[in-house]
């Protein structure tokens, strides 16, 4: 099964799987791209250093969509993972290595996954399992291969809601390496695990259940009847800029990937060849054959929205529009202690059916975990059973630096 | 606005990319498709609305001026296969 791109012979302890595109030092890391085929680290990401302290050996580096750039994990360039649940279909994600192989795995097993616009949460909600995305910063980047900078960031999977808190505990630390790393207090996230739900506010954003097929719908309405009766009081609540969060995020994420990207070049790493022709004639020829046919949309699309003439009517507006979703969600955590909704809109497609998508449709996937993402609030896929044989993601979003709140509402859940 | 083949050719060439006649054609239809939607930004109101670099404030970064132990030589250029005297080669500029 293409799940990993790098296997890698394991000592005792806990063993993780870690998305391609976090730098594991004497470990191949591709970021899923041609490009950085050959490319071996001489360091270890401060994520790793810190999985590695706690225990953890690293069992293999991921499959997953080029620098990140997917919803469904087809734009991969060596191999696409198969959803465990059923062959035909996506693993989502573009973390669907990490999610796939748990999903298989029989045993207990631990992911480090990465998300700019949802890559964790969806291939968590199609996989059946769990993944947590915390609040930009609490986590380093540090030994991360960039998409969005702005954007990305690193968090937990594993098959249950505890297994993900204690990750979060041993990689939720400030590294002065990471310029945009926040001071918090290290604490213990296993402790909101058990915790009772009585009294805790819950909304459900209206424009989210909208968007979501009628039995994914259907799902989390049970999902809410389950947590009502474990005490929490959930309230219909409208998150209005919702349809913004898409092309806002999609305008700062790939003209941030465009600068990025620029760095690979054939010269320092990957893949490189004999210099011929010059400076600018080798960099375009390793680049048209180093990157992927997605990669070299996203970088044209993220030149031209920050082209001299267009920078105006697309970046600066996108981050105008970011700040309108940010103030969206704060009105409503005014309101609620945590936001529920589905992950996805529908359950994990058949690659049959994503064969058929244009890119702006698989752009619109990411409807319901692009809006978080551009806010950079801390959100938990748990699954909440299955439609079809497939599983349904439940999504919980929590304000900033409030992990703690999802991991409660989300273990109990779980019980 | 529309896309034309021309352009996405000129973008191409900044992002020192070379693209093949169909894909030229390609991403000229997909581009118009992709900003027909994104365009929908445009009605939204952003008067007195200040762009979101980041939601969450971030301190600047200082740290005191004493050296301290960073890559060696070795090991930055252990991943190329074109390097002389301790520096990358590259290919040549004029």
């Amino acid at each position: 099964m293409t799940y990993l791109i790098t296997k890698v012979k394991t000592k005792k302890g806990i063993p993780i799987v870690v998305k391609d595109n976090i730098c594991t030092k004497g470990i191949q890391t591709t970021a899923g791209s041609k490009i950085l085929e050959g490319f071996v680290p001489t360091y270890d990401a401060t994520v790793i250093k810190q999985v590695k302290k706690a225990g953890c050996v690293i069992v293999g580096k991921s499959t997953m969509d080029e620098f990140g750039f997917g919803t469904f994990s087809t734009n991969c360039a060596y191999g696409v993972p198969k959803n465990p649940h059923d062959l035909t279909r996506s693993c989502g994600g573009s973390s669907g290595g990490v999610a796939g192989y748990i999903s298989a795995s029989k045993t207990r097993i631990l992911g480090l996954g990465q998300s700019t616009g949802g890559s964790i949460s969806c291939p968590a909600s199609f996989c059946g399992i769990v993944g947590l995305t915390p609040t930009y910063g609490l986590v380093s980047r540090y030994g991360l291969i960039d998409y969005a900078s702005s954007l990305d960031r690193i968090g937990p999977m594993a098959k249950t809601v505890k297994e993900v808190a204690w990750l979060l505990s041993k990689i939720a630390k400030y590294d002065s390496k990471d310029s945009t790393s926040i001071k918090t207090k290290p604490q213990d996230y296993t402790k909101f695990c058990g915790k009772s739900i009585n009294g805790l506010k819950i909304g459900v954003p209206v424009e989210y259940l909208n968007k979501a097929t009628k039995p994914v719908r259907d799902k989390i309405l049970e999902a809410i009847k389950k947590l009502e009766k474990k005490g929490a009081k959930v309230s219909k609540i409208s998150l209005k800029y919702t349809d913004a969060a898409i092309p806002a995020y999609y305008i700062i994420a790939l003209s941030e990937a465009s600068t990025n990207l620029a760095k690979f070049c054939g010269m320092r790493q990957g893949l490189q060849e004999e210099f011929k022709g010059n400076f600018n004639e080798y960099f375009s020829r390793i680049r048209s054959q180093g990157f992927g046919r997605e990669a070299k949309r996203r970088i044209l699309l993220g030149t031209f929205a920050r082209m001299a003439g267009f920078k105006e009517e697309y970046y600066i507006k996108a981050l105008k529009v970011k700040t309108l979703v940010v103030k969206d969600f704060q009105e409503a955590f005014k309101k609620v202690d945590v936001i529920m909704a589905p992950t996805m809109p529908t359950i994990a497609p058949k690659f049959s059916e994503i064969e058929k998508l244009k890119p702006i449709d698989c752009y619109k996937a990411d409807a319901l975990t692009a809006p978080v993402s551009l806010a950079e609030l801390p959100h938990l896929s748990v699954p909440a059973g299955f439609v079809n044989k497939m599983p349904v993601g439940l999504h919980l979003i929590s304000n900033y630096f409030e992990e703690g709140k999802i991991i409660q509402v989300g273990d109990a859940f779980e019980r | 606005m529309k896309i034309n083949k021309e352009l996405v050719k000129k973008v191409a060439k900044i992002a020192r990319l070379t693209l093949s006649e169909q894909e030229v054609k390609q991403f000229s239809e997909d581009f118009n498709d992709i900003l027909q939607d994104f365009s929908k930004l445009k009605k939204i109101n952003t008067d007195n609305v200040e762009p979101s670099f980041d939601p969450i404030a971030i301190q600047n970064v200082l740290r005191l001026d004493n050296v301290e132990r960073c890559l060696s030589n070795s090991d930055a250029l252990s991943n190329t296969k074109s390097k002389e005297n301790g520096f990358f080669k590259g290919p040549k500029t004029i």
